[in-house]
């Protein structure tokens, strides 16, 4: 209780001097970041598992591309079951000239049988639940929709031939999947409208599914009965198995990010190593005093203890508001990209903030205060005498157990954990030798400049091992920022300069067979360039040389999507510009109606396979056997109409399909689209703008995303630079006045500081735009395989801004010192 | 008394339990130090010693009245702050108390130093040097009032010091040289 009360009363007189400061801000950086980051993942996992069991808007859900039997629904109608009809197709939605490429969904009776819609009067507004979907004749767009044609409730839509009022906004519907949206936005319509659209043709691209709900028992003999008699194709959905795919990807996102927001953590313990060092330097005294007049060693012991706890409760509840916020700023950087109405988060990110605070503390501060603890009282009469030097596994056995710990319960997984620690290691070991011979090489060159830049230099070099840190620490962070910004530009650039001028904006699917030569005449006399138009059939791939694929394992997740997803397979007589052959030969014309089949590079690497062997697929129920007879490696961004998989011609003439092709118009040519769209309804028209403006916008929201994250490590090497200041301010204030006493101007004095940290800076974003550079060079090369372009920009903005945030945060952190007047402090304390 | 470097302060510490000797025993008010463990002398040390420094190591962090009160809040009283007001009233400070060291002359913090050592009211005082820091008409002050604390309490105290005339008023003398006593 004493020590409490003694310690509660100092601790409000040692804020002042600095390090608890310190302390406290870089525990708060730490757990700013982790829970930042925590209740983010939290929130959208939260969403993914709430809606899990009204993902479906139903309790069974039957999915095929291909129209539903209706015994199905007689089957269930006859067990007592509620049975809805929803139907999806993408097409371009107008109003006036203004059109948009969009999900229709129609719904039928009943929809949806389990949750509610919600829809509001205006865009982006309050959702007020609906028990129905929209009655005939009207149509309720999102607001994605109505904002990107300009339109309001009252307006006309038209969708393909059919006209619809809009009367209600659209903001949920219980069907729309976990925490991401989709890219395209959507509108429902009622079912009975959907012969009056002409959407659905022979061979449309459509998503079909039938909704069942009602009392459990029923629903699952009725999902026995139908898992018996389902097709090929046919996909049953039950909650339990409704969203994985988003729950993985939700997790490694998190993870990832969790994963960025530790390095910010890391940094921090550095931070709090420095402070808590120069904690114990400037107490080494008043403990030795405290036991002169009669503590025990557990008495001061305590007291720094308790004050160590105080300081740590306090960053995890200000590191957790912090959080908070940031994520609440994050969600709003990624809006459209993630849903709006995302559940509160709940407590368990502040559980991680405390123990993240109690860990670092635990780790990095408590050896130097035990060791505070064993300062002799004999140093009241001899200052010379300090604390006996330490154990090694107590000075360094609890920090590594800390990183260990915290590390581990982010990852959670023993091959990434090692991954993660050895490429950390093997990083910071580099930076440092980089950091090492800068320091060097600065230290070398400063005969040659002014007496403020040498002072200032000879103060780097004279504290190297700090220097060092704070150029690693820092550099860091300025590195992580300017990477993100080099990969996304190298993306976009490179990219887009792959992309010849006349590239086709448009992609068509979906033209009826029979509709064919009018629709090419039509884009022919609208003097659209046509790139070739290919046959378009939907297969699937039963079994490889013989043995069915079901069952089969594949360590490729590529090959694992080709063997369950429908295929789209197209015949052909010519090998196109964008097709290189790599194995076997191309088809001469003896080859016409034989069963061989040539594959794209990716599908041959997905599945493992090779020339020769036999792939059997199943086309709208009938099956046929055929074998590789060729590999082509595929130019996919020639935006022409490329497939995994080419037949020759003849071996599947009769089989129902659609064709597909692609153009160029004019930008702003949209009238000439309106009148396509209303002449060929069934035709789904792409926008390839529009497609490749929503992916930057996705990559932009992602990259914001994780380049707040690193904001956090940023802050953090702020963070180990004001502690490694703090940690020299005696000796500052000391050399300043012994300085100004020798003669020197005050302005020479802040000079030669400045000089110091501008230095520091200046090596800093140098290591830091070399290291985005070498990273960013390796990742175009190998990971992203795109040629690297040379930034100076980023070499401007590494050199620049780590310059100016180093010498003014240094700057800001010293001024108290070097304007100290000289008397004071060579008078002594 | 001595010359610097004779162990004058050495042999403080080993009086005062600060320090423990190689061989030998030191018996403080009754206890035999070297029979008790750091925590031991620590509390003894509470109990019925007191200390002025050369140095005057007043704790930067705390006021004046809060250096005083930190002895007795070791000890576990519960009038500290009346009776360390009481020790600050008879060194002359009653209007300083809501200061820091910093903020107070030398002869201040060596009163405040000897408020917070004679608070406890302590069966002995060791000074070491209490006036080398200050100057002579300072320092003849505090001399004074050590003396004056002494005689008001009963206190003995140990003091050590290489001026003459400071020496010349204590009750007994000892002359130490390289280690050892040579006079006393």
């Amino acid at each position: 209780m004493r020590a409490l009360l003694l310690s509660m009363r100092m601790l409000g007189r040692e804020w002042k001097s600095g390090e608890l400061g310190v302390l406290l801000l870089a525990l708060t950086v730490a757990v700013s970041a982790l829970t930042g980051v925590g209740f983010l993942v939290n929130r959208i996992s939260q969403a993914v598992a709430l809606q899990a069991n009204e993902v479906l808007a139903a309790d069974l859900r039957l999915e095929s591309p291909r129209e539903l039997p209706e015994a199905y629904r007689a089957q269930a109608l006859g067990r007592g079951l509620s049975v809805a009809r929803s139907v999806s197709v993408l097409s371009v939605v107008f109003v006036g000239d203004e059109s948009q490429l969009s999900n229709v969904r129609a719904v039928g009776e009943g929809y949806p049988l389990r949750g509610s819609v919600g829809v509001s009067a205006e865009p982006f507004g309050v959702a007020t639940p609906v028990g129905a979907g929209p009655p005939q004749g009207e149509a309720w767009p999102d607001s994605k929709l109505l904002a990107a044609l300009g339109a309001r409730v009252g307006d006309q839509l038209s969708i393909g031939a059919a006209s619809f009022r809009v009367t209600r906004v659209l903001i949920t519907r219980p069907d729309q999947g976990g925490g991401f949206a989709e890219l395209a936005p959507s509108l429902l319509i009622n079912h009975a409208d959907l012969p009056a659209t002409q959407l659905l043709q022979p061979g449309s691209r459509a998503g079909y599914a039938l909704l069942f709900a009602g009392e459990r028992k029923t629903v699952d003999s009725f999902k026995l009965w139908l898992t018996d008699r389902k097709q090929r194709g046919e996909r049953l959905l039950d909650v339990t198995e409704a969203s994985p795919q988003i729950q993985n990807a939700t997790q490694r996102a998190g993870r990832f990010l969790s994963l960025a927001s530790l390095v910010a953590v890391l940094l921090c313990a550095i931070a709090v190593a420095m402070a808590a060092r120069r904690y114990v330097q400037r107490h080494l005294d008043s403990v030795a005093l405290m036991k002169t007049l009669g503590a025990t060693r557990n008495f001061t012991l305590s007291v720094s203890l308790l004050q160590l706890l105080v300081i740590a409760v306090a960053a995890a509840v200000l590191g957790s508001a912090f959080g908070f916020l940031a994520q609440e700023w994050l969600l709003r950087a990624l809006k459209g990209l993630l849903r709006a109405d995302l559940p509160p988060p709940d407590l368990v990110p502040v559980g991680l903030g405390f123990l993240t605070s109690i860990a670092l503390l635990g780790g990095f501060a408590l050896p130097p205060l035990l060791q505070l603890s064993r300062v002799p009282a004999i140093r009241v009469l001899r200052r010379d005498v300090g604390p006996p030097p330490p154990l090694v596994w107590l000075a360094f056995g609890p920090a590594v157990l800390a990183v260990v710990f915290l590390i581990y319960w982010v990852v959670r997984d023993v091959r990434l954990f090692f991954g993660f620690v050895a490429g950390l290691a093997g990083f910071l070991v580099v930076l440092t030798l980089a950091g090492f011979l800068l320091v060097r090489l600065a230290g070398s060159l400063r005969g040659s400049v002014g007496v403020s830049w040498r002072y200032g230099v000879a103060n780097l070099a004279r504290r190297r091992g700090e220097s060092v840190v704070q150029i690693v620490a820092f550099g860091l962070g300025i590195m992580v920022l300017l990477l993100l910004a080099v990969v996304r530009n190298d993306l976009l650039a490179d990219w887009r300069r792959s992309l010849p001028a006349d590239l086709p904006n448009y992609f068509f699917i979906n033209i009826p067979p029979a509709d064919r030569d009018a629709f090419l005449g039509f884009l022919a006399g609208k003097g659209a360039e046509t790139s070739r138009a290919l046959p378009m059939i939907r297969a699937r791939l039963t079994g490889i040389n013989g043995r069915p694929i079901e069952g089969m394992d594949f360590q490729d997740s590529r090959g694992e999507g080709y063997s369950r997803r429908d295929q789209n397979i197209t015949w052909q007589q010519d090998l196109g510009k964008d097709n290189t052959l790599v194995e076997g030969r191309w088809w001469s014309a003896g080859d016409t109606d034989k069963a061989v089949v040539s594959v794209s590079t990716e599908f041959r690497e997905g599945l493992g396979l090779k020339l020769g062997d036999t792939l059997a697929f199943d086309v709208a129920g009938e099956l046929f056997e055929a074998r590789v007879a060729s590999v082509r490696k595929v130019k996919w961004d020639s935006f022409q109409p490329n497939f995994f998989l080419v037949f020759p011609p003849g071996l599947l003439d009769d089989t129902a399909g659609s064709w597909m092709t692609s153009a160029y118009f004019k930008p702003g040519d949209s009238r000439a689209i309106a009148e396509l769209v209303r002449r060929f309804p069934s035709v789904s028209v792409f926008d390839l703008d529009d497609l490749l403006a929503q992916v930057r916008s996705v990559i932009d929201k992602a990259i914001l995303a994780v380049q707040s994250v690193f904001l956090f490590t940023l802050l953090a090497g702020l963070t180990v630079l004001l502690a490694a200041v703090q940690g020299t301010r005696d000796e500052r204030r000391y050399e300043s006045a012994m300085l100004r006493t020798l003669g020197a101007s005050r302005a020479t004095v802040a000079r030669g500081v400045l000089a110091e940290f501008t230095v520091l800076g200046l090596l800093s974003g140098f290591l830091a735009a070399l290291g985005a550079s070498a990273a960013g060079y390796l990742l175009a090369r190998n990971v992203l395989e795109v040629s690297y372009g040379f930034s100076v920009e980023v070499w401007v903005a590494g050199l620049l801004g780590g310059a100016v945030l180093v010498a003014g945060s240094g700057w800001l952190a010293t001024r108290s010192v070097v304007n100290q007047p000289p008397l004071i402090t060579l008078r002594g304390p | 008394m001595g010359a610097s470097g004779a162990g004058k302060s050495t042999l403080l510490a080993l009086l005062a339990g600060l320090d423990t000797p190689t061989s030998g025993r030191v018996i403080l008010a009754g206890s035999d130090l070297t029979q008790l463990d750091e925590d031991g002398r620590a509390r003894l040390r509470a109990e019925r010693v007191g200390f002025v420094f050369q140095s005057f190591h007043l704790v930067p962090a705390l006021t004046a009245l809060e250096n005083v009160m930190l002895p007795l809040e070791l000890a576990g009283r519960r009038d500290a702050r009346p009776a360390a007001l009481e020790a600050l009233g008879r060194v002359g400070l009653q209007d300083r108390t809501g200061h820091y060291p910093r903020q107070l002359s030398g002869g201040e913090q060596q009163r405040v130093a000897l408020a917070r050592a004679c608070v406890t009211r302590p069966a002995v005082l060791f000074a070491d040097e209490p006036t080398g820091n200050l100057d002579t008409a300072t320092g003849d002050r505090i001399t004074q009032l050590l003396f004056d604390l002494n005689a008001q309490s009963q206190t003995t105290v140990v003091l050590v010091t290489h001026d003459r005339q400071l020496a010349s008023r204590c009750g007994r003398v000892l002359v130490m040289e390289s280690g050892r006593l040579v006079a006393g």
